[in-house]
């Protein structure tokens, strides 16, 4: 009897190899997780893109839900998300903020005409250390921060209909009741 | 003449490179001793498989700007740690450190190690537990033994 049975104890053991290896296959190595979840948005106080003699704080923002987009003209992914973000700008579902990341400002003005403006108010990062406060490493990086100035969501990598539809607007949703 | 072009160009770079190498003053050398230690500790996370020290990346040239300054201003090696992992978490760490999410990657191996060892005692107890070879086997194994040395013998004295 126990002979018989014998050889089922390697193959179970294949078969949970086998679970791990598939799920590591289909996971994403350069999507780190970011400690920020559920932690406060770290502070920063910026010019403005539009206007540099004025700055943008995070405090400004308390209050409501809202997206901290962070991108740059020098970008290529980012034009790939920006005609979502255009057109959730067009909805006014949830303001959205720009963090202009390492980038020139005529330069980043100049991409904005070019491709439509979704930002709220844009901030330039032109150091990279607002960025690094954030955790960011491979723009674009999208952050969902709710009324409280908690970070509730972090989108790495540029946004697709799917990830924002499925996942960010639900979330948006439910933190601005 | 283009080996004395070469030559004068080498001596010039040497010239510099000595001049800057005197001028930075020890307590700089000391500082730069340490950083590159910690950033070889250090992972870049856009080429996820080079350290902070190593990477071209501009990211890694932005954190080594950041983690020098942190240096400067009198923070210690540990400080300079937290302060990554607050912002990039465990993944710029080379080497993880122990707590429970990370168990499985600290003890695993060993956990592996101790199963298999469990598993080859339970084997050789039950073989033992069966008894010595039957007479039949041992009479097997013995000639088919002699016959190998036998055969051994042979190989070594025949001439190479």
């Amino acid at each position: 009897m126990m002979k018989r049975w014998r050889w089922s104890i390697p193959f179970a053991i294949f078969v949970v190899l086998l679970v791990f290896l598939w799920i590591g296959l289909g996971r994403d190595p350069s999507v780190v997780p970011s400690p920020l979840l559920g932690k406060p948005a770290p502070a920063f106080r910026l010019a403005q893109l539009h206007k540099p003699g004025e700055r943008l704080q995070n405090e400004d923002l308390k209050g409501q839900v809202w997206l901290l987009n962070v991108w740059a003209s020098w970008c290529v992914s980012c034009r790939t998300e920006h005609p979502l973000l255009v057109q959730l700008a067009k909805t006014h579902l949830v303001p959205v903020y720009g963090l202009d990341y390492k980038d020139k400002p005529e330069q980043a003005l100049a991409w904005l005409v070019q491709n439509g403006d979704p930002y709220t108010a844009s901030i330039v990062d032109a150091d990279g250390r607002v960025g690094i406060d954030y955790g960011v490493y491979g723009v674009p990086e999208t952050f969902l921060i709710d009324k409280a100035g908690i970070v509730r969501y972090k989108q790495i990598g540029p946004l697709t209909a799917e990830t924002l539809n499925e996942k960010i607007l639900p979330l948006v949703r439910e933190l601005q009741k | 003449m283009r080996q004395a072009v070469f030559a004068v160009a080498l001596g010039a770079i040497c010239l510099v490179a000595a001049a800057a190498a005197i001028s930075a003053p020890a307590s700089d050398l000391v500082l730069d001793v340490r950083l590159k230690k910690l950033e070889n500790e250090l992972r870049c996370l856009v080429c996820q498989n080079q350290t902070l020290a190593d990477s071209n990346a501009e990211l890694a040239a932005d954190l080594r700007r950041e983690v020098r300054e942190l240096a400067l201003a009198g923070r210690s090696d540990d400080e300079i740690r937290a302060y990554l992992v607050a912002r990039y978490g465990d993944f710029v760490l080379y080497d993880p450190p122990v707590k429970p999410v990370t168990w499985m990657l600290w003890f695993g191996p060993f956990a592996l190690l101790s199963g298999g060892a469990l598993v080859w005692w339970i084997v050789l107890r039950r073989r033992e537990r069966r008894g010595p070879p039957s007479a039949a086997t041992a009479t097997a194994d013995t000639s088919a033994a002699m016959r190998a040395r036998k055969l051994l013998d042979d190989e070594s004295d025949a001439p190479a």
